[in-house]
């Protein structure tokens, strides 16, 4: 069993199919997390934003310490800044980041 | 024109190519954000400015075609670097080009406003104390939003 198979939300048979989606972190989130990115396949109940950031709490660990608090969490999804409700589709690109700090 | 970089680059040569061969273009207007060797109270030694590559790319180029919209510009130029660099060093050159010089340098802070609060940059400085992540700032995020009332 990889690392990768162990964060996979359990298949709900008879249902939609689960969504694979790739999922980017940035700076102390992924810091926190441990890890880059990951992909995985999306349990077919979570079907917004929203929906992924309380699946991803739900893993623990680093997953719940990085999302301790939402409002310093901003989410992409294919390179476009995205609010709470934004549908997943199969084979979206999520980029999930704290506030930006460039320039 | 975009350039998401980790190389320094030559702000003089930059910006004389910006201008060269058009002489419609009155007036250039820059800003040059450089690494402080401060964070709050504590000695900044290095700063590392991750990014998302592709996103970065998106953002910034949507930020220059909205400058374009907003003004009369002929040229725009924005370099903005990655990676390790040390106090003193160059991070980001944001230029802008046009017959007068008003276009030039309301664009040029507009550029620079929009890049700060949009673009997908994160800084990470090593102090005395460790390394720690930028926090964003409140006041930047009010300079951004007063350009969303302008034209």
């Amino acid at each position: 069993m990889t690392a990768l198979d162990r964060g996979r939300p359990a298949r709900n048979a008879g249902q939609r199919p689960a969504v694979p989606i790739k999922l980017l972190y940035f700076a102390w989130l992924r810091a926190r997390i441990g890890c880059a990115e990951e992909e995985i396949d999306l349990s077919p109940d979570v079907r917004d934003v929203a929906g992924l950031l309380d699946w991803l709490r739900s893993r623990g660990g680093g997953y719940a310490e990085a999302l301790r608090d939402l409002s310093v969490v901003r989410v992409a999804v294919n390179q476009d800044y995205v609010g709470r409700e934004h549908p997943l589709r199969e084979g979206d690109e999520v980029a999930i980041f704290p506030p930006v700090t460039g320039g | 024109m975009i350039r998401v970089q980790r190389e320094d680059f030559d702000v003089g040569a930059e910006l004389e190519r910006l201008a060269a061969g058009n002489h419609r273009i009155g007036g250039v207007a820059s800003f040059i954000g450089l690494v402080r060797d401060m964070g709050g109270s504590d000695r900044v030694s290095a700063l590392t400015l991750e990014h998302y590559p592709g996103m970065t790319e998106k953002k910034l180029a949507e930020i220059e075609t909205e400058a374009h919209r907003r003004w009369p510009l002929d040229a725009v130029l924005v370099i903005h670097r990655y990676g390790k660099l040390d106090p003193g060093d160059r991070i980001v050159l944001v230029a802008t080009a046009s017959p007068h010089r008003e276009s030039a340098l309301v664009a040029c802070n507009f550029l620079i406003d929009w890049l700060k609060t949009d673009a997908p940059f994160w800084k990470s400085e090593e102090t005395p104390a460790g390394e720690r992540w930028v926090a964003s700032r409140a006041e930047d995020e009010a300079a951004t939003r007063r350009w969303s009332s302008q034209p």
